[in-house]
Order: structure tokens, then sequence, then C-alpha cells
């Protein structure tokens, strides 16, 4: 199993952790893992991405030419990534903030994100959402397993967050297996 | 040995296996992308009983490892490819005053100010020297996240053991990039109580009770200087015959060898791994140390086996292709693939090289 992942929005959308905390988990489950974030003169509101590859076997090249998934949480994002999208590979849209996408070859999973999280009380959990939701299609990993991961590395003036991170992954998973 | 993983970046496993390995001392200046690793040296360094110092600039960073090698302290700064050309003055001080320290250069793109995406065209400045004089530096390349750690403890050994900067030549996907770590205690940054420095008897450490010792690089008697190169030289041909470095796969039988290093190498990797699935007959060498170049393990290989070619693959324009060229000695045709500037050779792009090597080079049936 060898599953390339980029995930892209903007800025403050929380990208960054949303792979860095599957990463973490996949790695407690023991699998190869890479991470490799979009990196330089990165601003809030800007554009970031970052590349995962998860494998039961050593990974050679962490940067993805063809990506077997692609989590877009903004507009601009999907233009960027779209060619980057192998054949008949999963693509989850943020329907929240994108509202048209091509029909290509790839199986399109639109879901409105931040409006999800925004029914939690906090948009800045769509991040969740959208793995939540991931994982729901493909099951790298437990929704208990990125709970673990979550407990463990929030802060100690964050820990009061740890619930609706939660909640936002069980509503993602809930709408990704509609 | 305790082992618990953690996922960390490049950078900041070179800069955790470097306080590990013993460092004590480092100084450097910022600079993309290799911030990681001194913002992990500022938070960590002083608590492993070490210092740490932002200095002004990285003329200054270097002259301050200078002082620190000379005091007898396991020294370090780190930088990327535009402050690395702003260190050579020093380095070569240091090789000149026969001093150990460590110095990371996480490769971006060039020349000039360049850019911020990853590299590997300062590979010439590495291992030819990089500054003024007839001297080398040793050069260790790390291809992961877990290697990055693990060498850093060994620049330390053979910088100490030959009196002698060693480099540590990384790209920018190597240190912005995470993976699992096996780190050797789970609280690495605890200071070890053992003294694990050798003892430094040349060091500049107050000469009380002793004769001083002098340290220098400046040879004004007639005749001196030469023979304090020609001692070098000696010192050199001893490093190249005892530390030579790397990693091979499949060159039992393999009719196309790929040579890699860093970053590019774990890309070739994976290019050999498919290669190999469709039935081609494909190798890999990955030097670990660039200088001195592994050139042995080349003289093993059968070249006289006329089916044999051999591709270089490089983020830079063919630069370790001399080493390799040098190393083959003519012996199998030696091609090359590269790409910079930030452009970085793809999976994809190695396999359709490698095809179209195969396919001029099979005998018509």
């Amino acid at each position: 199993m060898t599953e390339r992942i980029i995930i892209a929005g903007a800025g403050g959308q929380g990208i960054m952790l949303l792979g860095k905390v599957l990463s973490m988990a996949a790695m407690r489950k023991g699998k190869f893992v890479t991470w490799l974030p979009s990196y330089g003169a990165e601003v809030r509101g800007g554009t970031a991405h970052c590349m995962v590859v998860i494998s039961d076997q050593e990974i050679g090249s962490p940067y993805i030419d063809k990506a077997d998934t692609l989590i877009v949480m903004n507009k601009p994002s999907l233009t960027r990534f779209q060619s980057k999208i192998k054949d008949k590979g999963l693509v989850l849209i943020n329907s929240s903030l994108i509202d048209k996408y091509p029909r290509g070859n790839s199986r399109l999973l639109p879901c409105p994100f931040s409006e999800l999280a925004m029914k939690l009380g906090n948009i800045k959990v769509a991040n969740m959402v959208a793995l939540g939701a991931f994982l729901s299609q493909r099951k790298i990993v437990d929704l208990k397993d990125i709970f673990g991961v979550i407990s463990d590395i929030a802060p100690e003036d964050k820990r009061g967050l740890i619930e609706v991170n939660k909640r936002a992954l069980e509503e993602g998973a809930k709408y990704g297996s509609r | 040995m305790a082992k618990t993983k953690v996922l960390m970046t490049g950078n900041e496993a070179i800069a955790e296996g470097a306080i590990q390995g013993g460092c004590r001392f480092y100084a450097g200046y910022p600079i993309t992308p290799q911030n990681e690793l001194i913002a992990y040296m500022a938070r960590h360094l002083l608590p492993a009983g070490g210092v740490f110092i932002q200095a002004e600039s990285e003329l200054a960073a270097i002259n301050m490892v200078f002082a620190a090698a000379a005091a007898g302290s396991r020294a370090m700064t780190s930088s990327s490819s535009p402050g690395i050309s702003l260190k050579q003055e020093g380095i070569s001080y240091i090789a000149g005053a026969e001093l150990p320290a460590v110095i990371v250069n996480i490769m971006r793109g060039g020349p000039g100010l360049g850019n911020i995406w990853p590299a590997q065209s300062d590979y010439f400045q590495a291992t030819r020297g990089g500054g003024h004089g007839d001297y080398r530096c040793i050069v260790l390349a790390p291809s992961s996240v877990q290697e990055a750690y693990d060498l850093m403890a060994l620049a330390f050994e053979l910088a100490d053991r030959y009196r002698n900067p060693a480099i540590i030549l990384g790209d920018g996907m190597l240190g912005q990039m995470m993976e699992p770590l096996s780190v050797h205690s789970p609280q690495p940054t605890v200071h070890r109580k053992k003294n694990i420095l050798p003892n430094k008897k040349w060091a500049l450490t107050g000469c009380k009770g002793r004769k001083p010792n002098i340290i220098k690089s400046f040879y004004m008697k007639e005749g001196d200087l030469e023979k304090f190169n020609l001692r070098l030289q000696e010192k050199y041909k001893i490093i190249k015959q005892k530390e030579q470095r790397c990693d091979s796969l499949f060159l039992e039988d393999a009719q196309v060898i790929l040579v890699a290093y860093g970053t590019m190498a774990r890309i070739a990797r994976g290019a050999v791994t498919k290669l190999r699935e469709d039935g081609k007959k494909i190798g890999l060498i990955r030097p670990v140390t660039l200088w001195p170049f592994p050139d042995k393990v080349f003289k093993r290989l059968a070249i006289s086996d006329k089916r044999l070619a051999i591709l270089v693959i490089e983020m830079s324009y063919g630069q370790m292709l001399d080493d390799v060229r040098l190393a083959v000695n003519c012996q199998a045709p030696v091609e090359f693939l590269g790409r910079s500037g930030g452009g970085v050779p793809s999976e994809g792009e190695i396999i359709n090289k490698v095809r179209k090597l195969l396919r001029t080079r099979e005998p018509e049936n």
C-alpha cells in the first residue's frame, strides 16, 4: 500500500497541521511516512500545501508527481493542483468555498468542510472535518488513532479545543461515508 | 538503548543529532531553507549545556566556530548555499589550522542569491575545498531524516579524528521534510554526563603549567608551508583510503547502474524499484561520503562487462559526474541526467532515461 496525498488550501486553514496529524497517526501504526511542506514566503491568507506519502515500504520521492488523493480547501488550490491527480484518483473538495469543479476522470467528493466546522462553532476545525471525510474513504488509520495524536500534541493552553476537533473528525467521517 | 519514534524535519534531526553527537557550540545566521535547524539549536542547545549564538553575519558565525574549535569544543555552524559561500574564507582557515568543525549546508538553487528550492549545485564547492588553498573537507550526504541524524555524530567523530572540517551536504527538500526518526534517548536533549569528547591536547585551554599551544595557518619561514601542505596531503591520503562510505543496490546483475546522492538517491531508488518490477536489471550506487568519493566500489564492478552503462543523476548540471568519470576511468559509458535551479528530476524522468538507454544498448536480435 502506498497512498500519495496532496493537501492544499489557504494559509491559516490548518493545511500543514492536517498533514502532520495524519502523518503522526500513520507513523504510530508503523508505516513509512514523508511529509513535505510548501515553504518560504508563506503568509496567512496566501496559499499553502503539503504532500504526504504513507506506505508499507520505504518511500522514494517525498515529492508527489501524481497524487492518489487531493484534498482542496479553497478555489486557487483546485486550479493549481487538479492536473496532479492521477486517473481515477480521489478529490475531496471544500464545497463551502468552491462552487464549480471540472468533471474529469477523478472521483469527486464535494463536502462543505467550512460550513460543517461553523456548525460546530469553530471554523478552524474545517481541516479536521476534511481529515474525517478522507479517512471514511481511505481507511489508512482509525479515527481513534487521530484522537490519540490530537490529545498528545495539543499544548497546555489549547486542551479545551480537543473535543471540538474530535467532533469535527466524526462529522467529516459521517458526511464522507454518506 | 531506548528507541522512540518522533516525526521530525531533516533540519531538526540534524540539530538533534549534533547535540547527541556532542556539539556544545553553535553559531549561525538564519537563511531559508535551513531555519528550523538554527531555531532548534536556539531552543535545545542551552539546556544541553552548550552555547548558542545567533551571529550578526555568516562571517562572524564561521569565525566564532573557528575560535570555539580552537578552544577544544565540538563546534558547528549551518547555512544554505549563499551563506556557505560567505563562510568559505573561515573554512579555509579552519582547514589550514587543522581544527575539527562541522559545517551544514542545506543547499538551495544558485548561482547568486538564487532561490529557496532544493538543489545540489554546491557539490564542487564542498568536495574541492571551496575556499583558497590545497585543502579538502570531509563531506557526508544524508538521504533521509534518520540518516541526517545518524551522520551528525559521525561528522564530529571524523572531524576530531583527523582534525579537519567536515561538511554535511543536504538540500532544501531533506531539510524541510518530516519522517519518522528513531532517537537514541526518549529525552534527547538531556546532557550526557559521560565526557564523550576525546582528549584534545592541542587545544587552547590556558597554558598554566604546560607549554603554550599554538594554532595558526600562517607559515613565514621558507619551506615551512610546503612541509605543512605535504603533511595535509598525507592526511588526505589516509582519509581517502579509510573513510569511503557508500550504499548500493543490485550491483550483481545490473546492466545500468544509477549513481545519485542525498534526496536525489531516494528518488532514484524509487525508479530502481519500479524498473526491477518490470524485469529490468538496474542497480544503484549512493555515495554517502562525497569526499572522499567512494571510487573503490566502482573499481570492484565488473566494468569489463560491455553491457554495463552508468547513469549519474543530480539536482545540478554534472558535478558529481566528474568524480564518477574519474572512478570509472573510461571502462564504461557514463551518461547523465540533471536538473537544477529548483527543478528536481522525477522518478518518471529517470525511468524514461533508463528505458531509452536500454533500447540504444540492446543488441539487435
